[in-house]
């Protein structure tokens, strides 16, 4: 299957598992919004040799994907695949930083081998983090938050029709594709050439296509604003799990959680 | 209001900005409650004449009247209220998150209030037979569930027109058999443009024939159905059903009266 199928499928999936039903997944799609996007500061903000820092928050984000339901391996596949990007931005950092910072006995540790961690430890989270967002929201919901939270309403309604016409664009360029292939011989067909005219013919289509909507959606009384008819509204549950993930959050970015605790057990011990 | 409707067409004519004469001089009555045919090859004009009953097209030469509106743009807001329009491809129909929410689209748009678009949202479901598919997404739904949501989308707006760009294209037969039963109990003034005669054999007592842009026959349906040179010069067929049969030779010999299926 082409990776352009499996990708798609996977969409499918996420929307499958957005309307599920667990604690995570009934707050309000604002409040979701606001944490994820409090957890990417945070997230980010470590300096470039952190790691154990990043931990409690690679810690919360398995509570939260462990108390969703998400198959928590549905979201390390995806994380995983993505991967290789992180290693490749930081790929360079271990011939260039030799200052050495940690020791182990003999083994010294290059700073370029723990910036290359941090990043890749940093990617992973913000990667799982945005995905555990949509798997327990859905990107529709997710759009109407960001217009709630102040996002342009051009953007929200730019974002929604993209996703609706993902689905359609993806279909018929996987039928175009496939006309194509079953028309190429010993690799003649398939060049650079041939794949420009299929997507020009693509970008035609839907040029054509977004007319044919655009009429259909002022037929249909359009005047620029989606208007929708449940209104997110926020109850009290909504607000104090913001307020108590939102202190946790900050609390974990401030206070050097693992050190603490090093620090309280040699304490104990001694 | 709806029985006195009418649509008046009177020399319309429209030329797109490529310079191709889609319509040239076309002038009709279409009486209220009346199901009413266009037939003709491709590009005799029937989408571009469609495009014009609701203004998406509003041309310079001739006058489209629907009821005591004179289509214009001032007018644009009744005109789309009165005349619903369901198009040829159900994914350019279908454009919101969830079906409920498409149907609830027109309404919103209109500002009615919240219960009066729920009230209209099950109602437009429940009368295409489509309220199981509320909650779902418009892409995962079959050609079939797609045309019945298209349609709801429309209905949800309570039109006294309906206008159709081919309503049985790509559909299964058993979808289409479905389709003819549910149009066929709307009380709306129906202008249905189709390829599918047979369809319009079970749905419409009046045919328009387009060809080149012009109006070539109007009239009852049976007797242009019978007409085999008219067909022939519109590019047309008669309906599979008043054909001989390929097995026994025989014409089935008569046209079905009002209601009744051969």
């Amino acid at each position: 299957m082409s990776t352009i199928e499996s990708a798609f499928i996977d969409l499918q999936r996420l929307d499958r598992l957005a309307a599920c039903d667990s604690a995570v997944h009934r707050l309000d799609p604002r409040v979701k919004v606001l944490i994820t996007l409090a957890f990417l500061v945070c997230v980010v903000s470590f300096d470039k040799y952190a790691i154990a820092g990043l931990l409690p928050f690679a810690l919360f984000l398995t509570l939260v994907i462990g108390l969703s339901g998400i198959p928590s391996g549905f979201v390390l596949n995806r994380v995983l695949l993505a991967a290789p990007l992180a290693l490749l931005i930081g790929l360079f950092n271990p011939v260039y930083d030799h200052q050495p910072l940690m020791r182990f006995g003999t083994l010294v540790i290059a700073g370029g081998w723990l910036s290359l961690l941090s990043l890749v430890l940093r990617f992973c989270l913000t990667v799982g983090a945005v995905l555990a967002l949509i798997a327990t929201t859905g990107f529709n919901a997710v759009c109407r938050a960001l217009e709630q939270l102040g996002m342009p309403t051009v953007l929200a309604v730019q974002l929604l029709l993209l996703y609706r016409y993902l689905f359609v664009l993806v279909e018929e360029g996987l039928r175009l594709n496939r006309a194509r292939v079953l028309r190429s011989f010993q690799g003649r067909g398939l060049g650079i050439r041939a794949c420009s005219f299929l997507l020009g013919s693509l970008l035609l289509r839907t040029l054509d296509r977004s007319q044919r909507i655009h009429l259909a959606m002022r037929c249909r009384g359009f005047d620029g604003t989606i208007h929708t008819r449940n209104p997110l509204r926020l109850n009290g549950r909504d607000v104090l799990t913001l307020t108590i993930v939102l202190a946790a959050l900050l609390a974990m970015r401030v206070f050097d959680g693992p050190m603490l605790l090093g620090r309280f057990v040699t304490g104990l011990m001694a | 209001m709806r029985s006195s409707l009418l649509i008046e067409i009177r020399d319309l004519a429209h030329a797109y900005p490529d310079g191709t004469e889609a319509l040239r001089g076309i002038s009709l009555h279409i009486r209220a409650e009346e199901s009413v045919a266009v037939v003709g090859a491709n590009g005799a004009g029937k989408s571009t004449l469609l495009l014009h009953l609701n203004g998406s097209l509003i041309s310079r030469h001739g006058t489209v009247r629907i009821g005591d509106f004179q289509v214009a743009k001032a007018a644009l807001p009744d005109i789309r209220r009165t005349v619903g329009m369901v198009f040829q491809d159900p994914d350019d129909q279908l454009f919101m998150p969830t079906v409920a929410e498409d149907v609830a689209f027109g309404p919103l748009n209109l500002k009615l209030p919240l219960a009066e678009v729920e009230r209209r949202v099950a109602s437009a479901l429940e009368r295409v037979g489509a309220a199981h598919l509320r909650d779902r997404p418009p892409y995962k739904l079959s050609g079939g569930e797609k045309r019945l949501a298209a349609i709801a989308t429309v209905l949800a707006m309570e039109p006294a027109i309906l206008v159709m760009d081919e309503p049985s294209s790509s559909l299964d037969p058993r979808a289409r058999r479905t389709l003819i039963e549910l149009l066929a109990g709307f009380g709306h003034t129906k202008i249905i443009a189709t390829h599918d005669l047979d369809l319009v054999l079970d749905l419409c007592p009046r045919t328009i024939v387009l060809r080149q842009g012009q109006v070539a026959a109007d009239g009852p349906t049976d007797e242009i159905f019978a007409d085999g040179r008219l067909l022939a010069a519109c590019h047309l067929e008669q309906p599979l059903r008043l054909q001989a049969c390929p097995v026994c030779g025989e014409k089935s010999g008569r046209l079905p009266q009002k209601g009744e299926r051969l």
